[in-house]
C-alpha cells in the first residue's frame, strides 16, 4: 500500500543543561497509521513529544539539533499554537479541561459557533454569540466518531477520570485540521472496557487518515493497536519494529536493555506463620470515590496479603483508614495493641509505614532533595538522623548520616538521579515511587502498607518495586499488605489475596488459585453485572 | 567563565542589579557632595535596626503561612514592652531586657490567637495576615489612650494621661545594645557591633533551630502539608509554633530598632512596618514558600542600603531636598518590584 509519510523525524537531539536525553531519534509515520511509542520512564518520550508539539521548555532550554518534517515540509515549531495551525493534535497525560464547563463547551473551546446579533455592527466580531445547537452537533459528532456514550450536557468535573480522557481526544479530532494526534498515556487511567473502547476509536480514526502516535506502558495494547513500533531507551532509537514481526517480550526486553524473566515466576513456598499481627474488625473508612462500608481481616506476621478489587469499590480506603489519613472507625489491632484511628502517629508508632497511591500528592515533597523525603518521616517518628548540638542542649540534623542513607537507597533501589540532593521533582515518575518506598523502608516497619506501587511507571521500575517488596518481606520479614488494581501483579507478589466489592471483603483467597475466581469476587454476587 | 554564571544562577540577577546599583549610588556619592563614610554608617544602622524585623519573616515562610503581613502584631507587643519598660524607669541594657521580657507573653500569647486564626483560613492566609496587622493597629490607637500610663515622659502634657505619638527614649536605653563593643572609625563613621552581635546570634539560633526536627517539620509542612501529615506531624501545631515565633522576633525586632532609632513611635506607626520588612526578603532572594538567613542578611543589606542611599545622592544631585518623597518612591517601588518577582515559582 502506497501511503504518503505524514511525519518524518530526522536526527532529532536534545539536552538540557548538559544532561543528553535525546540522541540521534529518527523514524517516520504515514498517514492513517498508528505508531506506537515506547520506552521506560525518563526515556525521553515525552521531551519528544515536547519537541514535536513546540512546547516552550524546549526552546527555553536550548532548542534541539535535528529537524522533522510534516507533510514533506520542514517544521519548526516556537509554540503550540503553530503546531496546531500544522495539524497535531496533542493528549496530555494531565487533563487540560475546564471543570466548570460542560464537555460540548470543552470540545469546542475557542472554536465555538457564532451567531451574529445586533450589537456586532456597533462593537465587532468579539460579540457575537454562541450558536449552542451548532456546538453540540458538532460535539456530539466528534464524540460519534470515537464510539463512546458521553452526554455533551455533562459538567466535566462530574465525569469519571475515564470519560475526561475521551473529552479530550475528542476535542483534539474535532479540530478540522488535526492530521497528526499525540496521545500520551491515554489508557492509563481507564478501565479495561474503556481501554478498549478507546483502541477501537484510534482504529476508527486511523481509517479516516489521521495518523496517531499513541505512547503506552501497556505493551499488549501496543501490539494490538499499532502499526509500527518504535521503542526509546536513555534517548535513542533502539527497535523499530512492526507488531507482526515481534513479541511483547522483545520489546520489554528492549526497553530496559536486559532481558525480563517472565513476571509470573512461580511464587515460592509459604514462609508465613498462621500468626495473626493485624486484625480488623467492622472498619468503614470515608475517603471520597473509595469508600470502605464494613470491613474484617487478619493480617499474618510475615506474608504479603493483596487487597485487589475493580476502582472505586474501596480497596484504597483500607490503607488510608488505618493510617489515620481520612476519617474511619472500627477496631484495628495491632499485635494484641488497639490502633487508634484517624490519628497518624499512632500506626506509624508501633510500627506501621505506608506508600501512598497518591504520590507527588502525598507521598513526596517534590521540591526537597531525595535525602530529604527519604529519612523525614523516620526522623520525627523515631528521631533518627539526631545529633547532638551545643553539648547535648538540644539536637539538629545529622546531615552526613541523612546522606549516606540517601546514597544506600538510591544503590539499593537503583534510583536514576545526579545527586542524593537532587529534587524529587526532577525524576521520572518509577524513581520518585522507588523514593517512597525508599522513606518507608527506612522507618524499618514491621507491617508495610503499599498502594497501587507500579500504577504509572516503567517495565524496569516495575520489577525492581516488586523484586524489593519480596526481598524486604523475604528477608526483614517484614509484613507486606499490597493493594492493587492489577490482579496479575498481585497474584505473581503475594500470598494471599482479598477482594473488595462495594466497601466489602468478597472474599480472601490463596493467590495460586485461578485468576477466574477472583474475577468472581471482583463481579460480587452480582453475576448479572458480567462484562 | 563557569564559576561566574555559576554565581549568577545561584545568586540571581535582581540580586545582582540591585547590588551593582547600591555600588554605583556609592562611587557617585562622593562627586555629588555626600559623605561616603557618613553613607556607610547609615547603611550599617539601617541594617542592624530592621534586620531582625526581616528575621521574622521566615518562620512563617519556612510552614507554609507566607510572607508575614501581619508583623504589626508582633511589632504592638514590643511596644507594649518599650513603652512598660520606660514606665518603669529601666535604663541601658536592662532596659531593652526588660522590655524584651515584658513583650514576651503578649507576642506568644497574640501569636497564638493570630496562628490559630491563620490555620482557618488556609490559602489565604496573606490577605487575612493584612489586615490582622492593619485592624490591630487601629485597636492599638484607642488602647494607648486608655491604658494607664502615667510617666511624664510619655503622657500628653495637657491631659497628664495618654500615651504621646513618638516617645524618647534617649534617657532611658538609646543605643544601649548598639553600644556594646562599638568602635568608632572617624567622626562620621561608627560601627554598631552590639546591634549586629545580636542580629547574628538570633539568625543562628533562627537557623540551629530550622536544623532541628521541630524546625524540619516546619519545613516540611510548607513544603507539603499532606506528606507531613502522612508522616505524623501536626500541621496546624507546626505552622501556631511558627506564627508565635515570627510574631515575638517582630517584638524583639521592633525593641532593636527603637534602641537604635531613639524614639518608640506608637499609633499609626506600626501601620506599614510589615512592608519594608517584607520587601527586604524577597529582594534577598526568598521567595513565598522558601526562605533562609542568606535571604535575610543579603536582603536587609540591599534594601536598607538602596533606601539610604538614594535619596540622598539623587538629592544632592537636583539641589533640593524632596529626600522624603524619594524615599516614599523608592522604598514602595522596591516592594512592588520584590512583590512581582515573589509570585515566580522557582523551578
Amino acid at each position: 500500500m502506497e501511503q504518503e509519510v505524514l511525519l518524518r523525524v530526522e536526527h532529532v537531539g536534545k539536552s538540557f543543561l548538559g544532561n543528553r536525553v535525546l540522541k540521534d531519534v529518527s523514524f517516520s509515520l504515514e498517514r492513517g497509521r498508528i505508531l506506537g511509542l515506547v520506552g521506560e520512564n525518563g526515556a525521553g518520550k515525552s521531551t519528544l513529544m515536547n519537541i514535536l508539539f513546540g512546547m516552550h521548555v524546549i526552546a527555553e532550554t536550548g532548542g534541539y539539533e535535528g529537524c522533522f518534517y510534516i507533510n514533506g515540509a520542514k517544521a519548526d515549531f516556537h509554540s503550540p499554537n503553530d503546531a496546531l495551525a500544522a495539524g497535531v493534535g496533542m493528549v496530555h497525560q494531565e487533563f487540560s479541561l475546564i471543570p466548570g464547563f460542560s464537555v460540548t463547551e470543552n470540545i469546542v473551546l475557542n472554536r465555538e459557533s457564532l451567531k451574529y446579533n445586533p450589537l456586532v455592527e456597533a462593537f465587532g466580531e468579539r460579540l457575537q454569540t454562541l450558536d449552542r445547537r451548532d456546538m453540540k452537533k458538532r460535539a456530539d459528532e466528534a464524540i460519534k466518531k470515537l464510539n463512546f456514550a458521553l452526554d455533551g450536557e455533562t459538567v466535566v468535573s462530574e465525569l469519571p477520570v475515564g470519560h475526561k480522557e475521551f473529552v479530550e481526544i475528542a476535542r483534539e479530532i474535532e479540530k478540522s485540521g488535526t492530521q497528526l494526534l499525540v496521545l500520551d498515556e491515554p489508557t492509563a487511567v481507564l478501565t479495561e472496557s474503556e481501554a478498549e473502547i478507546l483502541l477501537l476509536s484510534m482504529r476508527r480514526l486511523a481509517e479516516a487518515g489521521i495518523a496517531i502516535i499513541f505512547i503506552s506502558h501497556r505493551l499488549q495494547e501496543i501490539m494490538e493497536v499499532c502499526d509500527d513500533i518504535v521503542v526509546l531507551r536513555d534517548g535513542e532509537v533502539v527497535l523499530t519494529t512492526t507488531p507482526s514481526q515481534t513479541s511483547v517480550r522483545e520489546i520489554a526486553s528492549s526497553m530496559v536493555g536486559r532481558s525480563i524473566d517472565r513476571a509470573g515466576c512461580a511464587k515460592q513456598h509459604i514462609h508465613y506463620t498462621e500468626r495473626t499481627l493485624l486484625s480488623v474488625r467492622g472498619l468503614w473508612v470515608d475517603m471520597p470515590g473509595e469508600i470502605v462500608q464494613h470491613v474484617d481481616f487478619d493480617v499474618y506476621d510475615g506474608e504479603i496479603l493483596g487487597i485487589g478489587g475493580l476502582a472505586g469499590q474501596g480497596k484504597l480506603g483500607i490503607p488510608n483508614g488505618i493510617m489515620g489519613l481520612f476519617p474511619a472507625g472500627g477496631t484495628v489491632i495491632f499485635d494484641g495493641e488497639e490502633l487508634r484511628l484517624n490519628d497518624p502517629t499512632s500506626p506509624l508508632s508501633m510500627g506501621i509505614s505506608s506508600v501512598s497511591e497518591d504520590r507527588r500528592g502525598v507521598g513526596l515533597l517534590l521540591d526537597e532533595s531525595i535525602a530529604w523525603n527519604i529519612v523525614f518521616t523516620a526522623m520525627q517518628n523515631q528521631r533518627r538522623y539526631l545529633k547532638p548540638c551545643l553539648g547535648g542542649l538540644f539536637r539538629i540534623r545529622d546531615e552526613a548520616a541523612i546522606a549516606d542513607c540517601a546514597q544506600k537507597y538510591i544503590k539499593e533501589l537503583e534510583i536514576k538521579c545526579v545527586s542524593s540532593r537532587q529534587r524529587v521533582r526532577e525524576l521520572s515518575g518509577g524513581n520518585q515511587q522507588k523514593v517512597c518506598l525508599a522513606k518507608a523502608f527506612e522507618t524499618h516497619p514491621r507491617l508495610l502498607f503499599v498502594s497501587e506501587p507500579t500504577r504509572g511507571i516503567d517495565v524496569g521500575a516495575k520489577k525492581v518495586v516488586l523484586d524489593t517488596l519480596k526481598q524486604y518481606n523475604r528477608d526483614n520479614g517484614m509484613t507486606i499488605v499490597m493493594v492493587s488494581s492489577e490482579l496479575e501483579e498481585l497474584r505473581t507478589i503475594c500470598d494471599r489475596i482479598a477482594i473488595i466489592d462495594k466497601g466489602i471483603v468478597s472474599g480472601i483467597k490463596s493467590a495460586s488459585v485461578a485468576s477466574e475466581e477472583f474475577g468472581y469476587l471482583m463481579l460480587g454476587s452480582n453475576e448479572e453485572a458480567a462484562v | 567563565m563557569e564559576r561566574i554564571s555559576k554565581f549568577v544562577e545561584r545568586a540571581g540577577w535582581p540580586r545582582i542589579l540591585i547590588a551593582l546599583f547600591l555600588l554605583s549610588l556609592f562611587v557617585i556619592a562622593p562627586f555629588v557632595g555626600v559623605r561616603l563614610d557618613s553613607s556607610i554608617n547609615d547603611t550599617l544602622v539601617r541594617f542592624g535596626m530592621n534586620g531582625v524585623l526581616v528575621l521574622a519573616m521566615v518562620p512563617m515562610v519556612q510552614s507554609g503561612c507566607g510572607l508575614n503581613f501581619g508583623l504589626p502584631l508582633g511589632i504592638i507587643s514590643g511596644l507594649i514592652g518599650a513603652v512598660t519598660s520606660v514606665e518603669l524607669e529601666v535604663t541601658g541594657i536592662v532596659g531593652v531586657l526588660t522590655a524584651i521580657l515584658i513583650a514576651t507573653p503578649f507576642a506568644l500569647f497574640l501569636g497564638w490567637c493570630y496562628g490559630c486564626l491563620l490555620n482557618r483560613v488556609k490559602g489565604s492566609e496573606m490577605m487575612i495576615a493584612t489586615y490582622v496587622g492593619f485592624s490591630s493597629v487601629a485597636l492599638m490607637c484607642i488602647m494607648w489612650l486608655v491604658l494607664p500610663y502615667s510617666s511624664p515622659n510619655m503622657v500628653w502634657g495637657y491631659a497628664g494621661k495618654g500615651l504621646r505619638t513618638t516617645i524618647s527614649v534617649e534617657a532611658f536605653w538609646q543605643n544601649a545594645v548598639s553600644r556594646i563593643g562599638a568602635f568608632r572609625i572617624n567622626e562620621f563613621l561608627a560601627v554598631p557591633t552590639g546591634m549586629f552581635l545580636v542580629f547574628l546570634a538570633l539568625c543562628l539560633a533562627m537557623s540551629l533551630f530550622m536544623k532541628t526536627r521541630t524546625g524540619t517539620a516546619m519545613t516540611i509542612v510548607g513544603s507539603n502539608p499532606d506528606y507531613a501529615r502522612a508522616s505524623g506531624v501536626n500541621i496546624n501545631k507546626m505552622r501556631t509554633l511558627s506564627v508565635v515565633l515570627s510574631t515575638w522576633l517582630g517584638a524583639v525586632g521592633i525593641i532593636m530598632y527603637e534602641q537604635s532609632f531613639g524614639f518608640i513611635q506608637l499609633y499609626m506607626g506600626p501601620f506599614y512596618m510589615a512592608f519594608p520588612a517584607v520587601a527586604a526578603i524577597l529582594i534577598g532572594g526568598a521567595s513565598v514558600k522558601k526562605a533562609g538567613m542568606i535571604n535575610v542578611i543579603v536582603g536587609t543589606i540591599l534594601f536598607q542600603g538602596i533606601l539610604t542611599m538614594t535619596p540622598s545622592v539623587i538629592n544632592n544631585m537636583i539641589q533640593t531636598d524632596m529626600s522624603e518623597v524619594i524615599r516614599i518612591i523608592v522604598s514602595n517601588g522596591m516592594i512592588l518590584y520584590a512583590l512581582t518577582r515573589a509570585t515566580k515559582v522557582r523551578s
